[in-house]
């Protein structure tokens, strides 16, 4: 298996802690790029592609970042493969998808992430777990200057970088986080949220049919315009949102622990007890059970040690993921034993939460 | 209330309902469970509405005449349909359907962010090499062969400084 050395050595989960970093999962940021005077992936022939392929491929692979990483054209991926880096977030649904004359440069620590021949000649992308856009531009801005030394990218001095959609041209950069707003799907105050936060042009993603949630609780925060601001005032202003998204989310928390601790505790222990007992579970209810979960360790019902251990789960009880860690080819039903099995197994090693409500006896509470 | 909305893609009942402020105009889209799949909403990573916008059939009407990029062959009609463009150089030759659009989808219409430096130094370089070459073409033919010599010189020590330059900071 090509992408076997990711797998060996586990990506970075263990920076979210802190009140901030406990609602946001991971940061994100993207730059799209373009090599001048070339057809874009969607419309080059196949030579074009192939071309653009190898002169990216070797501009990548030779960047410090990328030592030791991993790098390869999708068709020498199987199927499995592909699955895997799309739910570690590494590559996206359209790459999958892709076979000769694109690929992706990849680094050890899963921390870079190149796309070559997606829908732009380059798609370059820095993950950090927890809310960092700071150090994240940072690295994203010094891998893309060092690529500039060699690669002529498409600019224009109006419009900037040129991208093969017009939604993504200027900065071509798309920054966002992960969060996890269990409290706003359980208020039902999302709708409320999403509507805001879409009159200050961010996106948000996800499902929103009546009354449906995204699973897990899981949204993707994202700047949606890419032109006529420049990046730091884009992260700027995309931080003070999501500052506001996270203080509504404890607000909203702290307001049911007050006014309804026992519909919180009871859906919590109940998805403590899934996952500590039940023979067959999909993906999407595993998702969702961890997330209350994830929600009871932000509470303090349950050892902080285990919010790492729920992050990892989240994208180890994946379909593909799940496929792998069995070793053999199995199907969907016997998927979904064997990801309650390793379920059980984790949350065996786990205590019993602790239900007491904790502005109980170490609140101070503002009466007056 | 129970009025259901169709899909704005394909005109089947619609599931998904999606809203959008951008520069204070409300987009909305209503899309069935299979455009929704199709167009990515279903994952969170690789969605935006703004290109179902740029996709939707009744975004702009074409005139009879018809654009068309001498670089990569793309057409004005390629465009409506795939909502993406051909190559860079489509930017210019598409610019009077483009501008209303990025308009609309944006904060501006004109780059505020980082710039190439190097890229644009390399193209100048490169620029004016080609116009040397003119004017030594020129000048052997004119038989100046004092500016000539100059030329090449010029040409010779700009090469010199382009391939010295190094390729890693
Ligand atoms: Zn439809
Ligand atoms: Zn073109």
């Amino acid at each position: 298996m090509i992408i076997a050395p990711l797998l060996e050595s586990r990506a970075d989960f263990g920076e979210t802690s802190g009140p901030r970093g406990s609602v946001v999962l991971m940061t994100r940021i993207r730059f799209a790029r373009n090599l001048a005077r070339h057809a874009f992936p969607g419309w080059a022939k196949d030579a074009q592609r192939r071309e653009v392929f190898a002169t990216s491929l070797a501009a990548v692979a030779g960047l410090k970042e990328m030592k030791k990483g991993i790098s390869a054209e999708m068709s020498d991926l199987d199927e499995l493969e592909r699955q895997i880096l799309f739910e570690r977030h590494l590559i996206s649904r359209e790459l999958m998808g892709m076979k000769t004359g694109s690929g992706f440069v990849i680094s050890r620590d899963q921390s870079c992430a190149v796309m070559i021949n997606e829908e732009d000649h380059l798609r370059i992308q820095v993950i950090k777990a927890g809310f960092h856009f700071k150090k994240a531009w940072n690295v994203l801005n010094g891998i893309d200057t060092s690529l500039e030394e060699t690669l002529d990218y498409a600019f224009s001095p109006t419009l900037g970088f040129l991208t093969a959609c017009p939604t993504n041209v200027g900065t071509a950069m798309r920054a966002s986080a992960m969060m996890h707003l269990p409290a706003l799907v359980i208020g039902g105050q999302m709708e409320k949220v999403v509507r805001a936060v879409n009159q200050l042009g961010i996106a948000v993603r996800g499902l929103f049919g009546e009354g449906s949630d995204a699973t897990g609780s899981i949204f993707q925060i994202s700047n949606q315009t890419t032109l006529g601001e420049g990046e730091e005032e884009i992260l700027k202003r995309l931080t003070a949102v999501l500052n506001s998204v996270i203080e509504q989310e404890n607000n909203t928390r702290a307001r049911l622990l007050e006014t309804e601790p026992a519909k919180l505790f009871d859906k919590i222990g109940r998805a403590f007890g899934i996952l500590r007992n039940a023979y067959v579970l999909s993906s999407s209810e595993a998702m969702n059970m961890l997330s209350l979960v994830r929600l009871g360790v932000d509470l303090k019902m349950l050892p902080v040690e285990l919010r790492s251990t729920v992050d990892r789960l989240f994208i180890e009880c994946q379909p593909g993921h799940v496929q792998y860690a069995a070793r053999k080819p199995i199907e969907t039903a016997e998927r979904d034993s064997f990801r309650a099995r390793l379920l059980r197994a984790e949350f065996e090693k786990v205590g019993t939460p602790d239900f007491n409500p904790r502005n109980d006896d170490n609140e101070p509470t503002a009466t007056n | 209330m129970g009025e259901s909305l169709k899909c704005d893609l394909c005109g089947k009942p619609a599931t998904v309902h999606l809203t959008q402020i951008v520069n204070n105009q409300i987009h909305k889209l209503d899309l069935c469970e299979e455009c929704a799949a199709a167009k990515g909403v279903t994952d969170p990573t690789g969605f935006s509405l703004a290109d179902l916008l740029v996709n939707k059939p009744a975004a702009a009407e074409t005139p009879a005449s018809q654009l068309v990029c001498e670089h990569c062959g793309f057409t004005q009609a390629d465009f409506k349909k795939l909502g993406r463009l051909g190559c860079p150089a489509c930017y210019e030759r598409f610019s009077p359907i483009l501008e209303p659009v990025l308009a609309n989808m944006h904060k501006g219409v004109t780059h505020l962010g980082k710039v190439p430096a190097r890229s644009i130094e390399r193209r100048t370089l490169l620029d004016r090499i080609a116009r040397l070459e003119r004017e030594l073409t020129d000048a052997v033919r004119s038989e100046r062969y004092e500016d000539a010599a100059r030329l090449r010189d010029e040409i010779t020590a700009m090469k010199e400084a382009m391939s010295g330059r190094p390729a890693v900071s």
